[in-house]
């Protein structure tokens, strides 16, 4: 066969075709597996390595930690930081520890040259501690004192730490319940009662012995509070005191010895001397607590719950407002307004708003969102909480409703499109029969309709889940202290603001002050977002394929 | 195309289309002695500036079956649609002359139309279910009207699925979806919501034109039956099937009404040479 046969059988553009979808394909898959073997990779807890350097001038130190990463260099590149290297060396190899212990060294990642370095030791004994602050420890334990007298030493310490940390844990649970749900009830009623104070006071509508029964009665209330809440600060400090009980003493690498108090380790392990099944269980325990647990240090480390909460909720309340806006608003367009040139305009310009940038959209819902309909409310009806904003300061409400402007022409013009797809011959059906043009309507054809709408949802939602900019300006932050869905009246608290993927990913990977150990956080929280919008998109499909499945045979 | 296949299978000559009554023994009927449903008076129906319809006279009899034929784009349709007034959902059409239902105009101010439409039931070309399930179909007009008695509405559903011939193919799955019969039943389960709002007049615009030819004779039978109880006008591009079921043959050409008759007249002795050449197969 010649090329020109070749050329006119079609072939090559079968292979154009195909070879640009694997590669779609495989750079897609690649990202995947990228960023899951680099997020997913670092809660598994690698062997910690001792080693002896000797430097330039003879002298020799002891490095012990986990290799986080080695890499080969042209020696040049060395020289240029400043670092001496033999003029006879091309290549230089190098690691980089994390040698933990951030209170006593001050740096715990630290890039160690492979020249000089002794063989790698893995000692059985070392344990590894991951601390509430400091990050990790790494050392040998010496011994354990309980209020300041020693219980046991040597060989014994180990296994007699794990069931004190374990205690100690139990302790942090039960303190974390008291601070978070029962405190933070307190506070909560606390502050209806200031603000059913500060509402009387700005009421004057209401008569002298009126006021002075309320006023009483307030007082009661906050007393009653008040004695609630010592009796919870009671129970706290016998449980700090608990806490305090036990401390570790144990060695570092450059034999020192510290003291590390037991309320501070989260979890204590000696990644040495661990099977493989008790590396995954470790694993598992780690992986678990990334999606279950609250952030802690910065966000560097402990879990991203919040962010997915966050993440999720605002996008479940974005659908929430697309949706009938985004359906009023194509029905009106398709069904019963007149098409001519003013219409085509505004159906051009519903379109065009896809194409604003989004922080467009985030610097109006600040704009409009926050400080007007926000203060307007504020003014409205919390002028009690003045000159402290309730809903004129961001928060999950703007957030959604910013993003739910955002995505609204997705939704128009899916819902649209859906409308225009359903035959006439069911409309004059409907119409045969005696129903009003919006009988007709609702019952047949927005019903049919709906796959349509679905499938405008599924694009809102992977636009919106995805969105970071606008967020930022709009109510998603750093650290927020309450998640927005709680056991307080009226559950659903629309004010707060709220922890967010994209915004968690750009917070710890370029805001953070360590950013060694921000990195496998950023590519876990990465994957996360990238599962959850997935996740979120399989439901709405779901969803969608079931309904196409109820209306078959006419509609798409 | 169905109509060739048609024509193949049954030359239709002169002498054919007088065999198409033999066996039967079909009284001549008389306009002028039947009680008359709908009365059109010098219809003239325009799409913009263009008549689709010209100076129409026509008296539809009460409880028969009128057929009106003629080649495609002569009007048949649009007649039709303007007895319940679907001509309204095109933006372009206009009309003149009036249409009487039981002696009232259907065009004059002031018409509810969905209520004319509750009187004039009507049945498309292609078979059109909603997407709801089989029971829900029949009950919809019902439930238009505000009716949500479960007792009535059951009572409705199995006499209109009945009526429509239905009923045994369907009493088991009322709940599935329509869209899971076949066209034949999707056409009967048409029919059977249309007369579940006990309509006086039905419209059939080409029932039988998507459905093989076992549906069409089970359609047909329904028709015979259906005028004991219902004025019926149906389209129809089918020559057979006009003169099978109806007892009133309308021949149209370029929206006029050329001749109107009893059908046993109109096949067996056209008084135009136009609706001979047409019946015979010689137009176009």
């Amino acid at each position: 066969m010649t090329l020109r046969e070749w050329f006119k059988s079609g072939a090559p553009w079968v292979w154009l075709n195909a070879g640009a979808v694997t590669l779609s394909m495989v750079m897609v898959v690649g990202l995947l597996v990228l960023i899951a073997v680099r997020g997913f990779g670092h809660f598994w807890p690698a062997a910690v390595v001792e080693t002896t350097i000797t430097q330039p001038d003879g002298s020799q130190i002891t490095v012990l930690g986990q290799v986080t990463r080695s890499q080969t260099l042209p020696a040049s590149v060395i020289r240029d930081a400043g670092i001496e290297v033999a003029p006879e060396v091309t290549f230089v190899t190098r690691h980089l520890f994390k040698q933990g212990n951030r209170d006593v060294t001050g740096r715990d990642f630290v890039w160690y040259l492979q020249d000089g370095m002794d063989a790698w030791r893995y000692p059985a004994e070392v344990i590894m501690l991951e601390r509430r602050e400091w990050g990790n420890f790494y050392g040998y334990p010496v011994s354990l004192l309980e209020d300041g007298r020693v219980v046991t030493q040597g060989d014994e310490v180990f296994s007699e730490l794990r069931t004190r940390v374990k205690r100690a844990n139990d302790l942090h649970e039960r303190i974390h319940h008291i601070e978070r749900y029962e405190i933070g009830a307190v506070n909560f009623r606390m502050e209806r009662v200031r603000l059913g104070e500060r509402r009387l006071d700005l009421d004057d509508r209401i008569g002298d012995t009126e006021r002075a029964n309320r006023l009483a009665a307030f007082a009661e209330q906050r007393e009653a509070l008040n004695q609630e809440y010592r009796s919870y600060q009671q129970n706290l400090d016998a449980l700090y005191r608990d806490l305090r009980r036990d401390v570790l003493v144990a060695r570092t690498m450059d034999d020192r010895e510290i003291q590390i108090p037991v309320g501070h380790i989260v979890r204590a392990s000696q990644p040495n001397n661990m099977n493989v099944l008790q590396k995954s269980a470790y694993y598992l325990d780690r992986f678990w607590e990334f999606f279950s647990g609250y952030p802690r240090e910065a966000n560097t480390e402990g879990g991203i719950f919040p962010a997915i909460f966050g993440t999720v909720t605002m996008v479940l309340v974005m659908s929430i407002i697309v949706t009938p806006f985004g359906v009023l608003a194509a029905i009106y367009l398709r069904e019963y307004a007149k098409q001519g040139p003013l219409l085509r305009m505004i159906r051009v310009s519903v379109y065009n708003l896809a194409g604003v940038p989004s922080i467009v959209f985030g610097v109006f819902g600040l704009g409009f969102f926050v400080y007007v309909m926000g203060g307007s409310i504020d003014r409205m009806f919390y002028p009690e909480a003045l000159p402290a904003p309730t809903f004129g300061t961001p928060g999950l409400m703007w957030a959604s409703l910013t993003l739910a402007l955002l995505t609204l022409p997705v939704v128009i013009v899916a819902t649209e499109e859906g409308l225009a797809r359903i035959p006439s011959t069911i409309r004059q059906g409907s119409l045969a029969l005696g129903a009003t043009k919006a009988e007709t309507l609702w019952r047949v054809v927005v019903p049919l309709a709906t796959p349509a709408m679905m499938t405008g949802l599924i694009l809102a939602i992977a636009r919106a889940a995805g969105e970071v900019a606008p967020l930022m300006l709009v109510g998603v932050v750093k650290l927020a202290p309450n998640l927005p869905i709680d056991g307080n009246f009226p559950f659903i608290h629309l004010e707060r603001k709220i922890m967010h993927l994209g915004f968690h990913i750009y917070d710890v990977g370029f805001q953070s002050p360590n950013v060694e150990a921000a990195r496998p956080l950023v590519y876990a929280t990465a994957l996360t977002l990238v599962m959850l919008i997935i996740v979120l998109n399989l439901t709405a499909i779901g969803i969608r394929n079931h309904l196409r499945e109820k209306y078959r045979g006419e509609s798409d | 195309m169905e109509d060739n296949t048609m024509t193949l299978q049954n030359p239709m000559t002169h002498s054919v289309s007088a065999n198409l009554f033999e066996g039967e023994q079909r009284k001549k009927l008389d306009i002028r002695k039947e009680t008359i449903t709908i009365e059109v008076n010098n219809l003239n129906l325009y799409y913009d500036q263009t008549p689709a319809l010209k100076n129409i006279q026509l008296r539809i009899p009460n409880h028969r079956v009128t057929a009106f034929i003629g080649p495609s784009g002569c009007g048949k349709s649009t007649l039709l649609r303007c007895f319940n007034r679907m001509n309204d959902l095109v933006d372009a059409c206009r009309i003149e002359g009036q249409i009487l239902l039981e002696g009232n105009n259907i065009y004059a101010r002031g018409i509810d139309v969905a209520e004319l439409r509750r009187r004039v039931g009507m049945v498309f070309q292609k078979p059109n279910p909603f997407p709801k399930s089989i029971y829900e179909n029949v009950a919809y007009g019902l439930r238009l009207q505000g009716v949500n008695d479960r007792k009535l509405l059951n009572e409705v559903v199995e006499r209109s699925l009945r009526a429509a011939a239905l009923w045994d193919e369907v009493k088991d799955r009322l709940n599935e979806n329509a869209f899971g019969l076949s066209g034949g039943q999707q056409q009967r389960l048409v029919i059977a919501r249309a007369i579940a709002i006990e309509p006086e007049v039905i419209l059939l615009d080409e029932p039988a034109s998507a459905l093989d030819p076992i549906s069409t004779a089970k359609i047909e039978e329904l028709i015979y039956e259906l005028k004991e109880r219902y004025t019926i006008v149906i389209v129809t591009h089918n020559m057979q099937q006009a003169a099978r079921v109806s007892d009133y043959t309308a021949y149209m050409y370029l929206g006029e009404l050329i001749e109107f008759n009893d059908t046993l007249t109109v096949f067996t002795n056209p008084a135009k040479k136009a609706t001979e050449d047409y019946i015979t197969g010689r137009y176009g």
